[in-house]
């Protein structure tokens, strides 16, 4: 994010001065606290013995630390009737994040580069159309969508699943471009136009490679969504084809037996971990995904 | 009466890139001082400081007798027109200009009184009720003045206030900043790119480059009388002509160019005062500095005792209206002569010009100082 | 020959000028298809008298009557009523005063930044197993106040009927405020410089620069941001599901869980289209006249 150019102006200083900052610097801490501690709690917890936990207290550190709550989690948990772990449901998380990712981004490339740089006819109309479905709530859609998987002969599959993350997605995926390929000049356009590149000639060898940070955003947005999508995957899977996020749930849902915090803790981690990581690593990229569709330049 | 400003060794650095090279420069009261330079050479960072806007490195700024090192921008006594206007865009126009007023608690029927004479002044009184978007950019301009005046500040400063506007306007509005300092007589510093703003407006120039003030003086030793290269070529449209040479000592002295093919070398013979005063030995490389201005068709003005003649063709002829500008070739530099429109010839023409040698200037070429 | 070639050229041309076209025209198919196609099926089925199994016949406003005689959809209205103003309202608050405690200069703001956002990269249902842990009466929150001396605190929200829905609000504060102080801090660094430097030189301290300049430009930031947090409230579904899972009983049910519930549980496809339905008008009734403007504003 943009850093100010008037962090020069002078200032008077004294001890009111001195006394406001340590309070901003409180505050700020506090919030620190405040989001943080949720995430310590489900580290730590997911460390501790089920005995502990009923004895200690939710803040306080594992005293021995002890991943069985994880190796639980991964290959033994329940999840429903079965006991296999988290394991094959992140696997299926992968096989549908992929592609979905990798398809809808491609695809939103190209519609938001027809969209904005050959402008043709109703191309403003096409767009606020295909805008809206990004805003539908999609109860709206989970009927027929439901029947259409089956008659396709989907229902209940990972590449179904990857279908409707893909359709769904589009709109996104074409916003993010469009409002990237808007800031493009079209003078580039025009002169690979009269230099005789075609449609995809221009597209391929000189607007893909522009568009790095659209591409990055768009698929770092995609990912956090689908990997962490929870309506389609309950709606339109079922047992073998759930993705993580839905098996998560079943498994902190499981009624029968003890009630396991550290596994639920271990296993809540475990579905969290990717996106997190993404997050971390890319984080100016996941902020400007995020403000993309609300602050659009 | 009005503040003076005085800086001393003023230093700026900027993560160890240092933009300001300790300045010192002393601003008499009721001065409008203008500071000109090429982008990137610290004018709007040195305006900055004096505005408190950035905090000092070291050195010390006064603004009157009080030293505002660490004053505030707000206690002062100072008022600022920025390049953007900087306009608040949520609020009216009369809104903008009381701002500062609001903010000092300045009773509300003293606020509407100074918005009623400046915006008469300005020719803003009907705009008063307008939000800044719904202004054109010269009417901006003018919502922007009217802030800066209305708390009647001992020190004025603009930061290329013009640069926005268009040819006709900035002319129009340079004078109307002319004569509003004029008349009400406070100490007022300028920024600007544009040398002809810096000539026009200023009672003094500190022409900057680099972090430092290279020249500070009146508009009229500023283009006559350069301390340096770097002086005399960033004042004047079209730039000083600048020729080199070797200074050549014979019966007199000359400033010779070097030889190129299918050219005569050119000797300019020096006036007794120049080469009285130069005391470099025979071979030392010069530049000569001749403005257009003093190059002129033979025999199109009074005859005087320093002239040299000599015989080119013509390159380029560039008519502007008044005068007409013509480049030719010495020496594989080009030159431009400013002659009368009915002296021009056609293009490839051989053109006899006369040049007035009292008005050059000589340069040593290794330092760049005047000789 | 020649003829032949130049038509064939001619068709090659007239292809490549339709490309762009060609291109969009099966995505745009696709769009119109499975969102407005969709739409339609699912208006059209609230008004048929469809139960575990599309029927088409249309039966008029039937269902809608049945919805709004269902006791449990006046719950989840409710429901959603406080939880999204409250939601919305906290959020924002927080969010605001985030963005302008952190645009004061601050030391390690990226650091902070990050850690004020992460929540939002985190997924509903990892929220809600989260603070379902904390929140639980018997080993969460409620037992760490006891241990610390308040031997009669109680803090039963997440099982209490009157409270469960204020739990949903407590934990999606937590997971989106960070956004809304993204977007408000992306928003205050995208002031011009020069207009703060008028403001000190006019000499406005902290307070009124905030309040009586920036802020005020900021308006169409608050404008969105409360459209999208709306937009999240709406159609929040997986955090009810995660921390409460609509219970006890149905105290926490908002319209997203309601149209499931019935959808997939209760089979009854007449009263969920129809629920689907109410939602969709809810949204367009806010979103529509948000992306007219927006799109009146950024378009050519």
């Amino acid at each position: 994010m943009r850093q100010r150019s008037i962090d020069g102006i002078v200032r008077p200083k004294g001890v009111h001065h001195s006394l406001m900052r340590i309070l901003l610097y409180a505050v700020l801490g506090l919030f620190c606290l405040y989001y943080l501690i949720p995430l310590i709690v489900m580290i730590s917890t997911s460390l501790k013995s089920l005995e502990e936990i009923r004895q200690g207290s939710l803040l306080s550190l594992p005293r021995s630390v002890t991943f069985d709550a994880w190796a639980k989690a991964w290959s033994a948990a329940c999840v429903g009737v079965r006991c296999n772990g988290l394991a094959p449901y992140v696997w299926n998380s992968v096989l549908m994040t992929a592609p979905a990712v990798f398809i809808s981004t491609l695809l939103g490339a190209m519609n938001g580069y027809a969209l904005t740089k050959w402008r043709f006819r109703g191309a403003d109309t096409i767009f606020a159309l295909m805008l809206f479905g990004a805003f539908i709530p999609f109860q709206v859609i989970l009927l027929p969508m439901a029947r259409m998987l089956g008659l396709m002969g989907l229902a209940g599959t990972i590449p179904g699943l990857i279908f409707v993350h893909t359709v769904y997605g589009l709109a996104f995926t074409t916003l993010f471009f469009r409002n990237f390929f808007m800031g493009v000049s079209d003078g580039i356009i025009q002169a690979a136009k009269v230099d005789g590149a075609s449609f995809f000639g221009i597209f391929f060898r000189l607007v893909l490679p522009m568009s790095l940070p659209a591409i990055v955003v768009t698929v770092i947005w995609q990912f956090t969504q689908i990997w962490n999508d929870f309506l389609f995957g309950v709606a339109f899977t079922i047992g073998d084809s759930n993705p993580v996020t839905v098996a998560l749930n079943n498994v902190v849902n499981t009624s029968t037996g003890v009630k396991e915090y550290n596994v639920d803790m271990a296993a809540a981690i475990i579905a969290a971990l990717p996106t997190l990581a993404v997050y971390v690593i890319a984080g100016a990229y996941f902020v400007r995904g995020l403000s993309a569709g609300a602050v659009k330049g | 009466m009005a503040s003076g400003i005085k800086l001393q060794s003023v230093r700026k650095v900027f993560g160890g890139n240092e933009v300001i090279k300790g300045i010192d420069l002393v601003i008499q009261p009721g001065e409008f001082v203008v500071l000109v330079g090429p982008s990137g050479c610290g004018k709007s960072t040195l305006l900055n400081l004096v505005a408190g806007l950035e905090t000092l490195t070291s050195g010390h700024i006064h603004i009157g007798e009080i030293c505002v090192d660490n004053v505030p921008p707000r206690d002062r006594d100072i008022a600022m027109v920025f390049q953007s206007y900087a306009l608040y865009p949520t609020k009216t126009v009369r809104d903008n200009i009381t701002f500062g007023m609001q903010t000092r608690k300045v009773p509300k029927e003293e606020q509407a009184t100074a918005v009623q004479e400046f915006s008469k002044l300005l020719q803003i009184n009907t705009l008063l009720d307008r939000k800044p978007g719904q202004l054109s950019g010269g009417q901006r301009q003018r919502v922007a003045m009217g802030r800066a005046l209305v708390r009647k500040p001992e020190v004025f400063l603009f930061d290329e206030p013009l640069s926005n506007l268009d040819a006709k306007l900035r002319i129009e509005m340079r004078t109307e900043i002319k004569k509003l300092h004029q008349r009400l007589g406070k100490t007022a510093v300028y920024v600007t790119h544009d040398q002809i703003e810096a000539m026009t407006l200023a009672t003094r120039i500190a022409v900057m480059d680099n972090g430092h003030i290279r020249q500070f003086d009146v508009p009229e030793v500023i283009y006559e009388d350069p301390v340096d290269l770097f002086v005399a070529g960033f004042m004047g449209s079209p730039p000083m002509n600048m020729l080199t040479g070797q200074i050549r000592r014979g019966d007199r002295m000359y400033v010779e160019t070097p030889s190129t093919e299918g050219q005569d070398q050119l000797r300019f013979p020096l006036p007794g005062r120049l080469a009285d005063r130069v005391s470099a030995a025979d071979g030392h490389k010069v530049v000569l500095g001749i403005r257009p201005e003093a190059i002129f068709a033979k025999g199109s003005e009074l005859p005087g005792s320093e002239r040299f003649v000599f015989e080119r063709p013509i390159d380029v002829v560039e008519p502007t209206g008044p005068d007409t500008m013509i480049v030719f070739d010495v020496a594989g530099t080009d030159l431009i002569a400013r002659v009368r429109p009915e002296d021009a010839k056609p293009a490839g023409t051989p053109f006899l010009f006369e040049v007035d040698m009292d008005r050059a200037k000589l340069f040593d070429a290794k330092t760049g100082l005047r000789l | 020959m020649v003829k032949e070639g130049n038509n064939a050229k001619r068709l090659r041309q007239a292809l490549e000028q339709r490309l762009p076209q060609i291109v969009v025209a099966p995505l745009f198919a696709a769009s119109m298809f499975f969102v407005y196609g969709f739409i339609g099926w699912t208006a059209y089925i609230s008004l048929t008298k469809s139960g575990v199994m599309p029927d088409y016949t249309l039966t008029g406003i039937g269902q809608y009557v049945r919805l709004w005689s269902t006791p449990r959809w006046y719950v989840a209205i409710g429901n959603l009523f406080i939880f999204s103003s409250l939601f919305i309202a906290i959020a924002l608050a927080i969010g605001v005063l985030l963005a302008v405690l952190l645009d004061q200069r601050v030391r390690a703001e990226g650091v902070i930044r990050t850690i004020y956002l992460y929540p939002m990269a985190l997924s509903f249902i990892v929220t809600g197993t989260v603070w379902k842990w904390m929140l639980n009466p018997g080993l969460g929150l409620e037992r760490l106040v006891r241990q610390a001396g308040w031997e009669n605190f109680r803090f039963d929200w997440l099982v209490n009927s009157d409270y469960a829905i204020y739990t949903v609000v407590i934990a999606a504060v937590w997971q989106s405020s960070g956004y809304a102080m993204a977007l408000f801090l992306a928003g205050l660094r995208s002031v011009d410089d020069e207009v703060l430097r008028a403001a000190a030189i006019d000499g406005a301290g902290p307070w009124r620069t905030y309040t009586g300049i920036i802020l005020p430009i900021l308006r169409p930031v608050f404008l969105s941001t409360v459209i999208i947090l709306a937009h999240l409230a709406i159609k929040s579904f997986d955090l009810v599901i995660a921390l409460t899972g609509g219970g006890p009983g149905y105290a926490t049910d908002v319209p997203a869980t309601f149209m499931y519930s019935f959808a997939f549980q209760r089979s009854e496809l007449g009263v969920a289209a129809a629920s689907a339905t109410m939602m969709l008008m809810t949204v367009v009734a806010i979103i529509v006249p948000y992306l007219y403007s927006e799109l009146r504003k950024t378009g050519r």
